[in-house]
């Protein structure tokens, strides 16, 4: 107690010095924006019929999915009493914006992602439940569902669900991160937060986050493969990226500046804590480096012709600073609005533990979990087809 | 040496005794009072808290009385209710067009007074404000709890169901009072009940009761002959942060425009 009333400037009220969510909960919209965006991403082959994104639809796909199963964990672990967690979807308060949090996660996982994988593998997963051995015939026929009918017929059908599918699926992949924004943005107590512009910056930097994960992750996968990525499908992901980001840029600086121009009560406050506390992960890591940089980077390379493997270092470099900016983005909405006092006359400061149950251990172990369940699901349906081309995807 | 069969059994059964007699007095103590209100009836009355901020001398008895009576955690950082002092800076003649910032301090929420007088010299106007849940109307928090744990009852009071709450802390983000705090025993939220278990039998609230000026008095807005009709009437009321447009039902006399 005696640390964190050290930390303390100014005058907060009694029961503000402690921050109440941590970093597990920085994590909460960093997963789920990954998400969106990386099914985003894959709904442009199928809706749009963006051909070039072809080889990393499925890769897109099961991104999404490794990401969704571990998006609620941080929540989960966060809870005073997990074991009560059930009672959202038993008794839900219809009013609570975060009530819902249950039903369009479950909606956007099982009736969206999970059922577009299994029509995009079924007719593969029907034959290797003939083909493979061991564990894996057991799992392809379970995952057969019973159905093992595979005829043009039935793919064209097959085809047409997931398409259809896709196309609720965008609309489920807005709503689910645009929802997380409205979390935030609803909290009228919260200057730094009340805004009716959260959704959307949320949303677009959702975007921008997933298509920067499978960019990276196409490139590196395709190094372990030792297999040169196909170079059309990484600048057209590349130019995606850009445009997701400008608008998502674009919506920031339109907060920022009314921000600013309206200068309300809370400006004074908030425009310290931006110019001390939130310097660098604002400024510095969200701004500069998490967004101007990877912007000018993928114009630099749009505008100017490069070689392929001066555009792959750029996409790469490009990748892994959109992601560092967009985790940035998140940490500084999250910790950032409860770093000041809702008196607006004072600041806490935040102390993240390293082995604790909300601390900097099982962040990392949770970032890292998605990547392992990836792993795993590549391995039980391949995204690749390392035999001919790249694998189509859908028909 | 050993005792003897004898002394041992005496002293056995003692002891038993006295154990079951401290578990029973414990299950009692955990159970709290464990008759209902008798006659006690929701739909009429509607609570809320007059507080003249004059008559308040900073001297911490409601914050103590509220710790005992509600068993809340000592340390500095939950507090059902708690004492702020004001020291509000004369506008400097010669820099007019500076508006003066507020000191504002709360050590230990109040609970141990404000024993540095530190006055601050000519110019200066300085003053408690006691604070607590308003029990709004439209309470943020209660239109945030994801299964309805926090909740309105009919009689005005904002509860919580700590049996059901879920630690998600969402409510303490959405009050902008700053009114709530998670109880780091139950890991539930927690906050002023307005001494429910009191007023629910016709006594007031512990913090009204200890406060030495009557700068504290629980109200019954269904009452009409309570006197905080007269209070309202009387005098310049004003319910902290109006914007939030929250329906506070904790009115202030005397209130500062400093005071946030």
């Amino acid at each position: 107690m005696h640390d964190i009333l050290a930390g303390v400037q100014g005058f907060m009220y009694p029961n503000e010095i402690e921050l109440q969510w941590s970093i597990l909960i920085v994590l909460y919209p960093y997963l789920t924006g990954l998400v969106a965006g990386a099914f985003i991403l894959a709904s442009l082959v199928e809706v749009l019929d963006v051909h070039a994104l072809k080889p990393t639809y499925r890769l897109a796909l099961l991104t999404a999915l490794a990401f969704l199963i571990v998006a609620p964990l941080p929540l989960q672990m966060h809870l005073g009493h997990p074991e009560r967690s059930l009672s959202m979807y038993l008794t839900p308060h219809r009013e609570s914006a975060m009530a819902m949090f249950g039903f369009v996660y479950l909606w956007y996982l099982m009736a969206v992602l999970v059922l577009e994988i299994w029509l995009d593998y079924r007719a593969q997963i029907v034959e290797w439940s003939k083909t493979a051995t061991g564990w894996k015939r057991w799992a392809y026929k379970a995952m057969t569902l019973g159905v093992d009918e595979v005829t043009p017929r039935s793919r064209e059908i097959d085809h047409k669900l997931q398409r259809f599918l896709t196309i609720i699926g965008i609309p489920s992949a807005f709503l689910l991160h645009g929802y997380v924004g409205f979390i935030f943005g609803s909290i009228k107590a919260n200057p730094w937060w009340s805004t009716p512009l959260m959704p959307i910056v949320f949303l677009f930097s959702a975007i921008v986050s997933g298509i920067a994960m499978i960019l990276l992750l196409y490139m590196v996968l395709s190094w372990f493969r030792q297999r040169a990525p196909d170079m059309r499908c990484l600048d057209v992901t590349a130019s995606f990226l850009l445009a997701a980001f400008i608008v998502d840029f674009g919506l920031e600086m339109l907060d920022l500046i009314h921000r600013i121009y309206e200068a309300d009560e809370s400006f004074h406050a908030l425009d310290f804590m931006v110019r001390t506390q939130l310097y660098l992960p604002h400024i510095v890591i969200q701004i500069m480096l998490g967004t101007i940089v990877p912007i000018l980077l993928l114009g630099f390379v749009k505008l100017v012709k490069v070689s392929e493997a001066a555009r792959k270092g750029a996409y790469a470099v490009a990748a892994v600073l959109t992601l560092i900016g967009i985790f940035a983005m998140r940490w500084n909405v999250v910790i950032g609005g409860q770093l000041f006092s809702k008196s607006f006359l004072g600041y806490t400061t935040y102390k993240m533990e390293l082995v604790h149950r909300e601390g900097l251990l099982p962040a990392i172990l949770l970032m890292i979990l998605p990547f392992v369940i990836l792993w795993f699901l590549t391995r039980l349906l391949p995204p690749f087809d390392d035999h001919g081309a790249e694998a189509k995807g859908g028909l | 040496m050993a005792p003897d069969r004898r002394e041992f059994l005496a002293q056995s059964g003692k002891l038993l005794v006295l154990t079951s007699l401290a578990s029973a007095a414990w299950e009692y103590v955990l159970a709290g009072t464990p008759e209902d209100a008798p006659g006690y009836r929701l739909d009429a009355h509607w609570w809320g808290m007059a507080i003249d901020i004059e008559r308040c001398i900073g001297c911490g008895n409601c914050v103590r009385a509220c710790k005992t009576e509600n068993d809340v955690p000592l340390e500095a950082a939950y507090f059902r209710t708690w004492v702020e002092r004001y020291r509000v800076p004369p506008i400097d003649p010669q820099h007019p067009q500076v508006e003066p910032n507020p000191e504002v301090d709360s050590p230990n929420g109040g609970y141990d007074g404000f024993p540095d007088k530190d006055p601050r010299g000519e110019g200066w106007k300085t003053f408690f404000v006691p604070k607590l849940c308003n029990h709004c109307a439209h309470s943020p928090c209660v239109q945030v709890c994801p299964i309805g744990a926090t909740f309105e009852s009919p009689d005005g009071v904002v509860l919580v169901d700590k049996k059901r709450c879920l630690g998600c802390r969402y409510c303490v983000q959405a009050c902008p009072y700053g009114c709530r705090f998670i109880d780091p025993r139950t890991h539930t939220a927690d906050k002023c009940t307005l001494c429910y278990h009191r007023i629910t039998r016709g006594l007031t609230t512990a913090c009204c009761e200890a406060c030495p000026t009557g700068a504290r008095l629980l109200v019954d807005l269904k009452n009409p002959n309570d006197p905080v009709h007269a209070f309202l009437k009387n005098n310049s009321i004003q319910v902290l942060k109006p914007n939030m447009a929250t329906g506070a039902k904790v009115y202030y006399r005397g209130l500062d425009g400093a005071v946030r």
